[in-house]
């Protein structure tokens, strides 16, 4: 029988590693698009920077940025998969295999003692947010989630009443708060809704779905849309030094919410968007989905 | 805009010649410095104590560098900067005490950093957040570690680095802020945004 075990921990490695040197494709064209609309100077400065030092990373397959962020999985697990309880350890292990072999920037820090564990494994860290499907397939995705534009993601508990107005004020007025702060051009990831922690989750998952894909709703694609073009209309631009782009994307995902409460949360992602998933089906062979992998 | 490349070390004269906008190359030696080695640097001049370095016409990085040794020799492997805000309450003495003409980070500085630069001659460049390959590329050499007790972030890092940028001069010798005429802007166009989502103002 075939060990699904060992294969995890690998799996895990190579997306930790495809994640940090390469980004997906979605991104990097909303990227080159920026840089042929953009229109101030500073901006185009920035992003053909931005576009050099995504070849560099590539070719000289050194991670993107220097922060290579809190690691983050998302694993779908088909009920009849063999070997799940040995995915949590695998995670670890590949973990700290890839930030010794990558290397990835040791990042995970004890809140109390400020003691780094130097392997970016530590208390819940790395962590797996988890999902049951059916089948016998396992896809694992990873997200390493970086520092600065994690620093100014945003929870509001609005007032019902204000509705779909208020939350969209909520995440402009967030979006010109945050400034220049997390890298801009960004990626907003919105969740509305469920509650205070359901908002959030929805909000950074939003952040795995290909910006170049809106959200299914037509609603929701609308409000996406208008979302978008009203954080490019602000003029922060890249990294706050004025111009056409903000964001490069805005994905929006919801949940029925209680009557008295109107959760808006808003999650911003790096033009870093470092995300990579695979799938391992039950007879040992593996699809990587984000990226081309030889 | 202009496109401007210095040798370090960089006079005042020649830093003087740099409005906001302009994009600016380094060539020459460069160390980084964060919240500690500023700290640090500034006890030492209070009493009266020497840098391991003379910083006059150099240029200072908020950075704290991924780095390798190999052969007994130390490779910086990515350098993107760090927010510079947290710099802000030893900048201005900073470049009072040090005479530093140029300093690398991302983000921006406050009123009290640009008020130093147009006094004592320096201008803020900044460098492209997460841009850390195309950093590391234009470093050449380390020439030296110094204050290494503080760890390898907070560390002096003294870099030799060749035309490295681009660096947008976002704070000039001027008193112009790049950043805060942004943010002004941006505060201007507020209730257009709101207006355009049918947010009530």
């Amino acid at each position: 029988m075939l060990e699904i075990g060992n294969l995890i921990e690998d799996v895990a490695f190579n997306l930790l590693k495809l994640a940090v040197i390469k980004l997906p494709l979605d991104v990097k064209e909303a990227l080159k698009r920026a840089y042929n609309e953009e229109t101030s100077e500073a901006g185009r400065v920035n992003l053909k920077a931005i576009l050099t030092n995504i070849e560099f990373a590539e070719k000289l397959s050194t991670p993107i940025c220097q922060d290579t962020g809190t690691i983050i999985f998302y694993v779908k697990a088909g009920a009849q998969a063999r070997d799940l309880e040995k995915v949590e350890v695998m995670l670890q292990n590949a973990t700290k295999r890839a930030t010794k072999e990558v290397p990835l920037r040791p990042n995970a820090v004890d809140p109390f003692t400020r003691r780094n564990s130097g392997d970016n494994t530590g208390r819940f860290i790395p962590y797996i947010n988890w999902e049951v499907t059916g089948g016998n397939n396992i896809e694992i995705t990873v997200l390493p989630k970086g520092g600065g534009s994690e620093n100014v993601c945003a929870l509001g508990m609005i007032t019902p009443g204000e509705g779909v107005r208020g939350l969209k004020k909520f995440v402009i007025d967030t979006v010109i708060k945050a400034g220049a702060k997390p890298c801009p051009p960004n990626i907003l990831g919105v969740g509305i809704g469920g509650g205070a922690d359901i908002a959030m989750k929805m909000a950074k998952k939003a952040l795995l779905r290909p910006i170049n894909k809106p959200n299914p709703n037509p609603e929701l694609a609308q409000l996406e849309k208008e979302l978008y073009e009203a954080a490019n209309s602000t003029g922060i631009g890249p990294m706050g030094l004025g111009g056409k782009f903000t964001v490069l994307g805005v994905n929006v995902e919801y949940a029925h919410r209680h009557p008295a409460s109107y959760p808006v949360a808003v999650a911003f992602q790096c033009w870093a968007a470092r995300r990579a998933t695979a799938r391992i089906n039950a007879d040992g062979t593996v699809v990587y989905l984000t990226h081309k992998v030889r | 805009m202009a496109v401007f490349k210095l040798k370090t070390p960089i006079s005042e004269e020649e830093i003087r010649k740099l409005k906001v906008n302009d994009v600016l190359y380094v060539t020459g030696t460069m160390v980084t410095a964060r919240d500690a080695a500023h700290k640090r640097a500034l006890e030492y001049f209070k009493e009266g104590r020497s840098l391991p370095i003379n910083l006059e016409g150099l240029a200072v990085f908020h950075c704290g560098p991924i780095v390798k040794k190999e052969d007994g020799k130390w490779i910086v492997v990515a350098a993107g900067p760090t927010t510079s805000t947290r710099m802000d309450q030893f900048e201005d003495e900073f470049i009072e005490n040090f005479k530093v003409r140029v300093v690398i980070g991302k983000g921006g500085m406050g009123k009290r950093t640009t008020d130093a630069m147009k006094k004592y001659g320096a201008v803020y460049g900044a460098f492209t957040g997460g841009a850390a390959v195309l950093a590391a590329k234009a470093i050449k050499k380390v020439k030296a570690l110094e204050w290494s007790d503080l760890g390898t972030p907070e560390a002096l890092w003294i870099l030799e680095a060749e035309e490295f940028g681009p660096l947008t001069v976002a704070i000039d010798s001027h008193g112009n802020n790049l950043f805060e005429e942004v943010k002004k802007k941006v505060e201007e166009k507020r209730t257009k945004v709101y207006e355009k989502l049918g947010v009530p103002v």
